[in-house]
């Protein structure tokens, strides 16, 4: 039979690395409250789950936006076919709105700049077609999202150049880092299209100082690249600075009729704010029309399902709700972080510190037994397999610095988070006391030994079904 | 058809600015013009009637009926109680239930001649999306996938736009009635072969569309051999198979697989969707079925670019899990698919006007080829726009499809009322005497 394209063998889809071993340990022994109270508690899952009271609250007023009715009047018909890839008019005006109500009103956009696409999946994939090709590079901040390997190299055929970040300050991005990547993707002969950048970011949790931006659109603007902001996370910041939209910093700047201005492109997605991942709902906002063209003819290959489209019009254009929905989201996240972060300082772990985000950017520097992304590996096992925890390791996100994990708390009820911080606090609390009756170098072969032993064990039992999750 | 790339603007990529997305095609002018004077029934009886569009409008009575008397398929059920749950699933394997729906459904569709596996299906956001996909997963950019013209003028997009991608023609013509030869299959890959392609495959649509006709059995064994003795891939795009008009007549790729025990059966591949059985191309719900593991663990990793919304998979699992609902929407869709293919192939008859022989889809393949006033492609456009201007009906020329022969005309009949396909074929009867008196 004949063979597979290059891209079938290849593993840009990044499913075989040690991250994914994570979720497959969950699969087998998931956490249930009441069938499963030992099983492992997933903290890899950037969903949330905190506010989908007040979607089935608005759903129940609001029944015909799901029965496909407009004014007690059927429209199934219509919908069903809608296929045109501009999008339904009314649902692109909600979204742009609801984009200008998480920015405070600061910025708006216009309905015809925006692309409609399968989640932003699709959307950060689309702009890679329209930007870039084989021989190109894109500079990311690390640490990054793990999917971006997948999303934006795979079919496309582009190379991830990374933007160095570290705690020394913060992990912001600097000019020294900035330059430095550039060259990196020279020295690779790679010719640099543009920087993307998330921001509020994942998976540190926090928004991007206005320096920062300045910073970036001075970049962009000597180096005539473009500049992808992926805002998916902008309605969930939660508390001050608050969330500066790169859009902001160039009205702020008066740049709207120079050239930077059509180089800048933002991602938005619902699967974040409004916790809805499996609606498949992605947006491209470009002010360059010739983008716009291009991903909107793109976007055929990834259309949002019309019967959605035409459900989150009725319900992002309800602006009672947004403003409700939105603020009550913000509080909610606010508290559930604070119960994740007063947890980890019983046990003895700090974060970086954050205002954003489903997650939060975990320092266990201090647990490793050595300053190294094998130590780091060792304790994710142990916190996998022994804790039965799933977070996600640094190195998956390539950060540059070991010991730093990511960790979600909106994906679970409070006391499940409360059971996690207990078996957290418990794990290093025996740590201590194992570690002040042996010697410290016993200790790490030990640990050593145990964890890769049980390690060959598992790996054996690897199942073939293997499953993608969000790892956002 | 070259493809022109021109030198990409400031900072675009190659892919962006060429013109292999096809748009500007005569086909697509078409709905310009359509698009700036439709036919109303009452509005505006004079204007462009629309028969270049390849809807399935004859049955939506029967959705309706179904979601009245089963609303928990749109609504989760009274105080939604299924909603997060549906809402948070973005698992690429697709919702069980929905693809054990959409395996049953296609069976019936082949009236039990075929089985399908739920594990084989893989689910994107429509047939454009699926086709793209196989193209990624089964050939390597400047690789050619042969493809029997004529063909659905979107493949050039689909297939080739960003892979990179090349389509080769097998060539067919009016006197076989346009079937697929051995002949024609072997001179395409000599052609690639002479361009130094690498063929990685054949692609064909089964009903075939643009010729409303279902490919003959002899023709799929001839196709299969042809792609097992070259160690190439298959492709059969199966999206018309529940518009055959008799249940009998349509022979799926899978049905010959399964009589001969699934042999050489890694190299197929079935592309379907919902979008033209059921008419809902608004849902974009396409499938990858494959007889290969290795293409539909990657089809499926690569289906995250693509995924259903799983609200749709919600309502779509209910509604095809529901056989009652099932089996009387295939026949009915049938007849009277049926019935508007008999009424318009005697209009047109009855203008003097030959069709080719057809069984299926939502269009037939028309021959004005004694009407042209030169048997070219110019020739064949000069005709196209004077139907478009003067007769206002929208049709798409045979060259638009990639036929070598020029005179042929896709007329799509589903997508309107009877009351509206009366009129168009009054409109074409006016023509042709008029025609005939000068």
């Amino acid at each position: 039979m004949g063979l597979l394209s290059r891209k079938a063998t290849c593993n840009s889809h990044g499913q075989d690395s040690s991250y994914f071993l994570g979720w497959q340990e969950y699969e087998k022994n998931p956490y249930d409250e009441t069938k499963n109270p030992k099983g492992i508690i997933q903290m890899g899952l950037a969903e949330n789950q905190l506010s989908f009271d007040l979607l089935e609250s608005w759903l129940a007023k609001n029944p015909d936006a799901a029965s496909f009715k407009r004014d007690g009047q059927s429209i199934f018909k219509e919908l069903a076919l809608f296929q045109d890839y501009h999008g339904i008019p009314e649902f692109k005006k909600a979204l742009v709105d609801f984009m200008s109500e998480i920015r405070g009103n600061k910025v708006t956009f216009d309905p015809n700049n925006m692309v409609l696409t399968a989640g932003a999946t699709s959307a950060n994939e689309t702009l890679m077609f329209c930007l870039a090709e084989q021989g190109d590079a894109f500079l990311l901040p690390t640490p990054y999202y793990p999917g971006f390997d997948r999303d934006l190299k795979w079919r496309t055929g582009v190379e991830i150049v990374p933007i160095q970040c570290s705690s020394s300050n913060r992990f912001k991005i600097t000019e020294s880092a900035l330059e430095e990547a550039y060259q990196q993707a020279h020295k690779k002969n790679l010719r640099v299209k543009g920087v993307l950048i998330t921001n509020p970011s994942n998976p540190l949790g926090t928004t991007m100082s206005r320096a920062e931006l300045d910073l970036l659109i001075n970049f962009i603007t000597a180096k005539e690249i473009h500049l992808i902001s992926d805002e998916i996370y902008s309605g969930t910041v939660f508390s001050s600075p608050g969330f500066v939209s790169i859009m902001e910093v160039l009205k702020d700047r008066q740049l709207e009729k120079t050239e930077v201005w059509d180089r800048v492109h933002i991602v938005y997605s619902l699967s974040k704010d409004l916790g809805l991942p499996g609606f498949r709902v992605g947006a491209i906002y470009s002010n360059d029309p010739i983008v716009v063209a291009a991903a909107t003819k793109m976007s055929s290959f990834g259309l949002v399902s019309s019967q959605t489209q035409y459900l989150l019009s009725a319900m992002l254009s309800d602006k009672k709700f947004t403003k409700e929905y939105l603020s009550k989201n913000k509080k909610r996240l606010l508290k559930r972080q604070n119960k994740l972060v007063s947890g980890l300082e019983k046990a003895g772990i700090s974060i970086l510190e954050s205002n954003a985000g489903l997650f939060c950017w975990v320092d266990m520097r201090h647990l490793l037994s050595s300053n190294t992304f094998e130590a780091e590996m060792e304790l994710w096992k142990r916190i996998v397999y022994d804790i039965k925890l799933n977070i996600s390791p640094g190195s998956s996100c390539h950060c540059s610095e070991p010991g730093w994990f990511r960790v979600c708390f909106a994906n679970m009820s409070e006391d499940t988070l409360k059971l996690a911080m207990q078996r957290l606090k418990s794990f290093v609390d025996s740590m201590n006391v194992n570690d002040s009756n042996k010697s410290h170098q016993e200790l790490k072969n030990a640990r050593k030994s145990r964890s890769r032993n049980k390690w060959v064990f598992r790996l054996s039992f690897q199942s073939f079904h293997d499953r993608e999750q969000d790892e956002r | 058809m070259a493809i022109e790339i021109e030198q990409p603007s400031v900072g675009l990529s190659k892919v962006a600015v060429s013109e292999t997305h096809g748009e500007d095609s005569p086909y697509f002018a078409g709905w310009k013009a359509y698009d700036e004077n439709p036919y109303h029934e009452s509005t505006n009886q004079s204007g462009v009637i629309q028969m270049g569009l390849a809807e399935n409008q004859v049955s939506f009575d029967l959705l309706e009926k179904y979601l009245e008397e089963h609303s928990e398929a749109s609504s989760w059920g009274k105080g939604a109680p299924g909603f997060k749950e549906n809402a948070l699933f973005q698992d690429y394997h697709g919702l069980k239930s929905f693809r054990q729906a959409m395996a049953n459904f296609m069976e019936q569709i082949r009236g039990g001649r075929a089985k399908f596996d739920p594990d084989r299906i893989v689910l994107t956001a429509g047939a454009t999306a699926a086709n793209e996909l196989l193209t990624f997963i089964l050939a390597d950019p400047g690789d050619a996938l042969l493809v029997p013209t004529p063909y659905y003028p979107g493949f050039d997009r689909d297939l080739r736009w960003r892979t990179g991608v090349k389509i080769v023609p097998i060539h067919c013509d009016s006197s076989n009635n346009f079937q697929v030869t051995p002949q024609a299959l072997e001179a395409a890959y000599s052609e690639a072969e002479s361009m130094n392609l690498k063929v990685r495959g054949v692609l064909i649509t089964n009903p075939s569309n643009p010729l409303g006709a279902t490919i003959q059995r002899s023709t799929l064994e001839e196709i299969l051999n042809f792609v097992t003795r070259k160690n190439i891939h298959l492709v059969s795009d199966e999206i018309y198979s529940g518009s055959t008009f008799s249940s009998s007549e349509f022979i799926s790729i899978a049905e010959i697989l399964e009589s001969n025990s699934y042999k050489n059966s890694e190299r197929v591949h079935i592309v379907y969707s919902l979008s033209k059985d059921l008419g809902l191309p608004g849902f974009r719900v396409g499938t990858i079925y494959s007889y290969n593991d290795k293409v539909v663990t990657t089809a499926r990793r690569m289906s995250s670019f693509t995924l259903i919304s799983s609200q749709t998979q919600h309502l779509l699992a209910c509604m095809l899990s529901n056989k009652e609902f099932t089996e009387n929407y295939i026949k009915t869709n049938r007849e009277r698919l049926r019935k508007r293919y008999d009424m318009i192939i005697k209009g047109l008859k009855n203008a003097g006007i030959q069709c080719l022989e057809g069984n299926a889809g939502l269009f037939c393949w028309m021959n004005l080829s004694p009407l042209l006033e030169e048997p070219t492609r110019e020739g064949e456009l000069a005709l196209w726009k004077i139907i478009l201007n003067e007769v206002r009906l929208n049709i798409s020329p045979g060259s638009s499809c990639h036929c070598s022969e020029p005179g042929w005309f896709r007329v799509c009949f589903a997508n309107m009322s009877e009351q509206t396909l009366e009129i168009a074929l009054e409109r074409i009867h006016k023509f042709m005497e008029q025609r005939r008196r000068n």
